[in-house]
């Protein structure tokens, strides 16, 4: 039953997502699993994956996205050098060490380098699950990016079709495409209120609302969604003097919940970031009468973040988005986080100060690893930039 | 999936001495000039990638190609990379990220200077053929951002599942047809004529054939040519601004002609000091080589007597030993073809499939991988290839590490170090296979 809706404070219901951050062993999707025969579970590493898919199907989609500062890496470690960054690693220990034994299958986004040979070291280390490197289109035009991409989704169709033993049905896809509308709303209107009310709302405590959404299904998020939106709209909290940032670059390996909860404390409230993506990847509700693939490709054309792994074909729109995040947020400034050694990230970050300075929007850059321990060098560049925004706001 | 090696039949023919040398020297003097003179001759510049580049098409257009790879290594080798790459640490690159990139980015900051002396032209262009490497699509958004000139994207996918599926090409051809064509007509003011292309293809197919006959050359005891430092070499004219033109085939035709005439003579590869001696280890090479300091790397490798028989790097603009070759009767599906199949497309599996069957084939003593820091591509999941390669064929494998143009990555005594320890393994399974 789920814990959440019992939970009317936030505290509850934090501790109850905490809870699934902290289990490495996945509890809540075995026990899903086990629920009733048959079920199976497909996981999936950032950024994107349609999710509404394997939910067709009947199985839970199992977020994964490293190990966090938790695991202890015993295993990975030989399968990786030591310029490469964490996420693989402690991903390959998760699965080396019998943690992802009851995932049926695993889906490999096209992010970067790493994610896609990881994709096809899994299809070495784990021939039993089905494992697949998901693409997605760079070109946007819906005859030509479009068409690959539906084919590309009516083969993953087809896929989890045959894992389950029947094809997966139109409407099954249209009423999963209802679950994650509703739910990519919730995650909105969260965001939304964060930006007005960023003290109501600490930064950690949405990141683990939000991850929670990578392990349960998606109904009984969306309830923990509401129920947390509610509480927090309710709760009257202490409003600190902090300036509001955007955080960007963590959109794959992730920052320890430290780092999120240090960018707090040193004066700096999350207005916005690029966490979790997943979630809220698809900006706009993706249509229900028509045909389903074409509709979800529509989506991701048309209607998706933008983020490193995504090609920008108009010069002119490159690093935009970063602009409009921080206007639509009321952001003072950017803080660029990227996990050391992340291409798609540091390579993207230039481009993005240049963008930034021109709209006069301050940042300060740094790097982490999912199991940095560190946070005080953090904390003081943080707080350094909270000191210098008031400052300048204040001019 | 396995792969097949296919074998084009031999024809050595008359000899011309080090013809390919003078020839490639020659060409590629000529390339640049072509390339720095393009201000006064009006000539538009295509910049675009190695892995996938599409030398034929750009050629339907007279535009000359200007690949920003290639300028690395030359900076690499004359050793001025070094510099570029602090120089665009300081303008606030990463030092994590690749130093392709950055070398590149250097060299702007610091003038732009072509192996001339010469200034290189802007691009008119920027033909972001996206194969094998997400770098790729950051660097000319880099670039971009500095030349705002038009850039044009050609995506492929990845093989991730090991096969090219029609999806694939059909998505590639449309991204031809539709974007990549009319865009490149527009920016040259060139009509696009298939003819000319199906031309250039046909003379792309020819060079290739003798090119895999000299890399194939590799199964002869002793091998003829060393299919790594000599090989990079060997692959620069067809990976480069040559493929479909007459030059090409002529490079290739004295090449082979050189390689078959060491062949008859039961010679060895030629290094930078000569003849090689002996003949004592065959290793298989997977990953990117080093150029800061390409020779003295090099010289690791013959002074002990190894001689690298087969490697994945001359495989990264274009695989040719399958069978594949450019193909004037599917234009635009050939193309797309070419590109799905460059190696660092290829999933990881088949790169394992690869390179088993480049030691058993080419009869290897082992596998010895460079991995390169700057190098995700290659080297995100290295370490499994080495272990799966050592359990199919029961040879060892071996891993140093460097980079491409950083010269800071570059331990000469940890690479040699490795590297005896590595032929003291393989003398060491020699001794035990002949005592069982
Ligand atoms: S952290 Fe960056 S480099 Fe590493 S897997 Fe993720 S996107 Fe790729
Ligand atoms: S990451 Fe590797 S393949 Fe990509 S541009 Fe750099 S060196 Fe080339």
């Amino acid at each position: 039953m789920d814990a959440s809706l019992n939970q009317a404070n936030t505290a509850g219901i934090v501790a109850r997502a905490q809870e699934l951050f902290d289990d490495l062993s996945f509890t809540a999707a075995r026990e899903w699993k086990a629920a009733k025969p048959g079920r199976k579970v497909v996981g999936y590493l950032p950024i994107y994956v349609p999710r509404e898919i394997i939910h067709a199907a009947g199985m839970l989609p199992l977020g994964i996205v490293g190990g966090g500062d938790q695991l202890e890496v015993i295993h990975g470690d030989a399968y990786y050098q030591s310029y490469i960054c964490r996420i693989p690693r402690s991903t390959i220990e998760l699965g080396v060490s019998g943690r992802l034994d009851f995932v049926d299958g695993m889906l490999f986004p096209s992010i970067c380098d790493v994610i896609r040979n990881l994709s096809g070291m899994w299809k070495m280390m784990f021939p039993g699950v089905y494992s697949r490197y998901f693409d997605v289109p760079q070109n946007y035009r819906d005859e030509i990016g479009g068409n690959y991409y539906v084919n590309e989704l009516a083969e993953l169709r087809h896929d989890l079709g045959e894992l389950r033993g029947s094809p997966i049905t139109d409407e099954e896809l249209r009423a999963s495409i209802a679950a994650y509308n509703e739910n990519r709303h919730l995650v909105r209107e969260l965001y939304a209120f964060r930006a007005q009310k960023p003290w109501q709302t600490p930064a950690a405590e949405v990141y683990l609302v939000l991850r929670a959404g990578l392990v349960l299904p998606v109904e009984e998020h969306s309830a923990l969604l509401r129920d947390y939106l509610a509480a927090a709209q309710a709760e009257e909290r202490p409003m600190r003097d902090n300036c509001k940032i955007v955080l960007t670059g963590a959109f794959c390996e992730q920052p320890p919940l430290n780092l999120i909860k240090s960018l707090e404390l040193a004066g700096c409230y999350v207005v916005d970031d690029d966490l979790l993506l997943v979630t809220r990847w698809l900006t706009e509700n993706v249509p229900l009468e028509g045909d389903p693939l074409q509709n979800l490709s529509h989506a991701f054309l048309h209607h998706s973040e933008s983020t490193a792994a995504k090609y920008e074909p108009d010069e002119k729109e490159k690093g935009q988005h970063l602009v409009r995040a921080v206007t639509r947020a009321g952001a003072e400034g950017v803080i660029f986080a990227a996990p050391s050694f992340c291409d798609p990230a540091l390579l993207d970050r230039p481009m993005l100060q240049h963008v930034l300075k021109d709209a006069g929007i301050p940042f300060i850059a740094f790097k982490y690893a999912e199991n940095s321990g560190q946070m005080q060098p953090i904390r003081e560049q943080a707080g350094t930039f909270a000191d210098s925004i008031k400052l300048w706001s204040g001019a | 999936m396995s792969t097949v090696i296919v074998t084009p039949k031999a024809s050595p023919k008359e000899v011309l001495k080090d013809a390919s040398m003078v020839k490639q020297k020659d060409m590629m003097a000529a390339h640049y000039d072509r390339l720095t003179n393009a201000p006064k001759t009006g000539a538009k510049v295509a910049a675009t990638f190695v892995p996938g580049n599409l030398n034929e098409l750009i050629m339907c257009f007279d535009l000359v190609n200007n690949l920003p790879e290639v300028n690395a290594i030359q900076n690499g080798l004359r050793r001025t990379s070094g510099g570029f790459v602090l120089e665009a640490e300081k303008i606030g690159h990463s030092e994590d990220v690749c130093t392709y990139v950055k070398s590149d980015i250097g060299m702007m900051a610091k003038g732009n200077l072509a192996p001339n002396g010469e200034k290189f032209p802007n691009p008119d262009v920027l033909l972001l053929s996206y194969t094998g490497c997400f770098t790729f699509m950051k660097w000319f958004e880099l670039l971009r951002e500095q030349y705002k000139c038009e850039t044009i994207m050609l995506h492929t996918p990845y093989m991730g599942d090991g096969k090219v599926t029609p999806n694939m090409i059909e998505y590639m051809v449309k991204q031809l047809k539709e974007e990549v064509i009319p865009k490149l007509e527009r920016i040259s003011g060139v009509k696009f004529d298939i003819d000319r292309l199906r031309e250039y293809l046909k003379k792309s197919a020819k060079a290739e054939d003798d090119l895999v006959w000299v890399l194939q050359s590799a199964k002869n005891k002793p091998s003829p040519i060393d299919a790594y430092f000599g090989g990079i070499y060997y692959i620069g004219p067809i990976f480069g601004a040559f493929r479909g033109t007459d030059d090409a085939i002529e490079y290739y035709k004295f090449l082979r002609e050189e390689v078959a005439e060491r062949l008859a003579e039961g010679k060895g590869p030629v290094t930078p000091d000569g003849d090689m001696g002996k003949e004592k280890y065959r290793l298989v090479v997977e990953g990117p080589p080093n150029y800061t300091n390409f020779r003295q790397f090099w010289k690791m490798f013959y002074d002990e007597g190894a001689v690298v028989v087969a490697s994945s790097y001359t495989k990264v603009g274009g695989t040719y030993d399958f069978g594949f070759r450019h193909n004037p009767d599917k234009p635009l599906e050939t193309l797309a073809e070419y590109c799905l199949g460059v190696y660092t497309n290829r999933s990881l599996p088949m790169r394992i499939d690869m390179l088993s069957n480049y030691v058993k084939e080419y009869e290897a003593d082992g596998l010895l991988i460079n991995s390169i820091k700057s190098c995700n591509s290659f080297s995100a999941g290295q370490l499994l290839i080495m272990r799966e390669v050592e359990k199919r064929t029961g040879k060892p494998a071996a891993f140093v590490e460097s980079d491409l143009v950083d010269p800071r990555y570059f331990s000469a005594a940890n690479i040699k170090n490795r590297l005896e320890s590595y032929l003291q393994m393989i003398e060491q399974k020699r001794a035990s296979a002949r005592a069982a």
